[in-house]
């Protein structure tokens, strides 16, 4: 038996909680394409907008209604509150239905430029 | 770094090297943090002992590189896990079914190699989802409709190998019978293309879907004999129309002619949609006892004449109502997609995890999930005696706690059967999932004495599942083995996958 366990699990579980799934993509083959070229902005279309965009039918923006009851906002690119590494770490981790996006599906790069993107009115705290 | 079950340290860094050479090293994944996103994400396991895990992944992006990583497996004794794009959740996810095996991650290999509009057919990659060949088509202008599964992300030829079916006309919902041709990497790297296929430079691979003698492509399905690669599939053109109506009744025992008169039309090809039969719901007097959605795809005059005819053998039911829904022509406007369900038209979204997730109703979730999917004879006495069962044994399945196990849903998927189906929250709660597992585990065995059984299961319950396919002492487990021997002799592809195992490893 092997298993295979990490540590950030537990540094997941001390921030505020994103319910998400998303889309597919056409896994854009990162490597030789300079990271400058990928666009965080398609990458979010492609994998966290079918869930996350606003409107209904969209079960992560939902999900984040019923959680913070409006006093945070339920749609991703709304929220200020997100730091590019607390992004990287949701979709590495996932959190509840949202299952963790592979390295095949969203690539280093990619998850670079999306995160940079989803916190891009990152005020801090 | 981990290492597969059985295999030594030399061998398996010897099986890194030939990898890394054919797919490049940073598509070779050893690295805990990596790994750990094989994890299958709903399993009932989680964090436990018995949790299937990966030890490393191995993500090919051509069938050249397939066949390299296979060879190098074979000649290592490696054990390979095939995904394709690893979203085939509450079955497994992206994780092995035998703990220590190497996931061959096929979502790299994501190209859409043909769509012929003339003859209504695609020819994917395993890593193309369903989101990926419906942009492909709509990008290209094409009159054809894909049929997409619930969750859109899914992979084309991953839902059909696992036995998916979708919303859309029969037989286009049925995703492993809309399939037409496969290429298969065999486990000594050969390289198999079936129906005609075969022929060198067919003209007619997607086309036809037999080829000549012994037919194989079932080998494939729910299995662990090779790994596809390419796969055809045909597609419905786009249909003129679609309308869907409703039949309600308000007595428990009218459902017995209703589905009698929903099966005449299936079976008629009168009704092609996916219908749905909902307990309650409120008909056209108030509340109703059943409802059955009846769906119509085609040209507008045909859809309204059959629905007539359809209307016709449901009115003949005494007590029986029959409300006509609205027409819609295709392709709709963007106020009529904002009130459908999109998979109905053919568009892949992800909108069912709304129901399964966070909800007003469901504050908090357990995360994941698991289903039981018996298959039932379409009579409306078993559904009746399904739902007694049901009712009669869900206190002894769950020792009377509120589990927030919810069911049956009566699903239509394939014609001729009911699937009923009950689901089962999973999420990271030790004693609770241990909860879901016995009552997982007692409803196999119960709906097995009643003569009902799963046609797809969680990956941690393929082999108790197959189990209870024991008819003549399992013989039919017992020509699957002769085959796995013969296909695959050292036993490196999915090991246990649908209750297939191995020489080496069968308890036995």
């Amino acid at each position: 038996m092997t298993r295979s366990r990490t540590s950030l699990l537990r540094s997941t579980l001390l921030l505020s909680a994103l319910g998400a799934l998303a889309s597919v993509a056409y896994a854009a083959d990162a490597p030789g394409q300079p990271q400058s070229a990928i666009s965080g902005e398609k990458v979010y279309e492609r994998w966290c907008a079918p869930c996350h965009a606003p409107g209904p039918g969209h079960p992560g923006t939902q999900s984040l209604q019923v959680k913070y009851g409006g006093k945070t906002p339920a749609v991703l690119l709304e929220r200020t509150d997100l730091s590019p590494e607390a992004v990287s770490v949701f979709v590495r981790q996932g959190l509840l239905m949202m299952a963790p996006f592979r390295k095949t599906e969203i690539t280093d790069a990619e998850l670079a430029a999306l995160s940079a993107f989803v916190a891009r009115n990152y005020k801090g705290r | 770094m981990a290492i597969p079950p059985n295999v030594s340290p030399a061998a398996f860094n010897a099986a890194l090297d030939a990898w890394r050479d054919a797919v490049g090293p940073e598509w070779v994944f050893t690295s805990e943090e990596d790994v750990a996103l094989y994890r299958d994400a709903y399993s009932p396991f989680w964090g436990e002992p018995e949790e299937r895990v990966a030890s490393a992944a191995v993500a090919p992006a051509t069938v050249e590189e397939v066949q390299a990583v296979v060879r190098a497996a074979n000649e290592h004794r490696v054990p390979l896990y095939p995904i394709s794009t690893g979203r085939n959740l509450a079955y497994g996810g992206s994780a092995p079914i035998y703990s220590g095996s190497v996931v061959l991650d096929l979502k790299r290999m994501n190209r859409v190699l043909e769509v012929n509009e003339r003859n209504a057919y695609a020819l994917v990659e395993p890593g193309v989802s369903y989101f990926d060949l419906y942009e492909h088509i709509t990008k290209a202008g094409l009159d054809l409709w894909i049929d997409p599964p619930d969750p859109g992300w899914g992979s084309v030829i991953g839902n059909a190998l696992d036995g998916g079916a979708g919303w859309t006309a029969y037989p286009f919902r049925d995703h492993f019978g809309a399939h037409c041709g496969m290429e298969v990497v065999l486990a000594n790297g050969e390289i198999v293309r079936t129906g005609m296929g075969a022929l060198p430079n067919s003209k007619s691979w997607q086309h036809s879907r037999w080829g000549y003698g012994p037919w194989v492509d079932g080998l494939f399905r729910q299995s662990n004999f090779g790994v596809v690669t390419k796969m055809g599939f045909w597609l419905m053109p786009r249909p003129e129309a679609m309308m869907s109506s409703m039949a309600t009744s308000e007595r428990e025992e009218d459902i017995i002619p209703m589905l009698d008169a929903l099966n005449l039309l299936e079976n008629q090809h009168v009704v092609n949609g996916s219908t749905q039969i909902f307990q309650g719901g409120r008909g056209p007097a108030g509340s109703a006892a059943w409802t059955i959605q009846v769906p119509i795809y085609g040209p507008e005059k045909v859809v309204r004449a059959q629905m007539d005819y359809a209307k016709a053998k449901f009115t003949a039911i005494p007590g029986v109502k029959f409300v006509e829904g609205e027409l819609f022509r295709t392709p709709l406007t963007p106020e009529q997609l904002s009130r459908v369900r999109l998979v109905n038209f053919g568009i892949p979204n992800l909108s069912t995890f709304a129901m399964l997730g966070r909800n007003p109703g469901a504050p908090d979730p357990a995360g994941g999930h698991i289903g039981f999917s018996p298959i039932v004879p379409r009579t409306g006495e078993s559904l009746l005696e399904f739902k007694r069962f049901y009712a009669e044994n869900l206190p002894k399945v769950t020792n009377g706690e509120n589990l927030g196990i919810t069911g049956p849903v009566y699903m239509t998927c394939w014609e001729r059967t009911l699937v009923c189906l009950i689901m089962f929250p999973i999420g990271r709660d030790k004693a609770m999932n241990a909860k879901m597992r016995h009552a997982f585990e007692t409803w196999v065995r119960l709906a097995a004495e009643r003569g009902w059984a799963e046609y797809r299961a969680p990956a941690v319950y393929q082999d108790l599942v197959a189990d209870t396919y024991s008819f003549n002492n399992h013989a039919l487990r017992r020509l699957r083995e002769t085959l796995k021997d013969a296909i695959d002799p050292n036993g490196i592809l999915s090991a246990g996958r649908y209750g297939v195992w191995p020489k080496h490893l069968r308890k036995t």
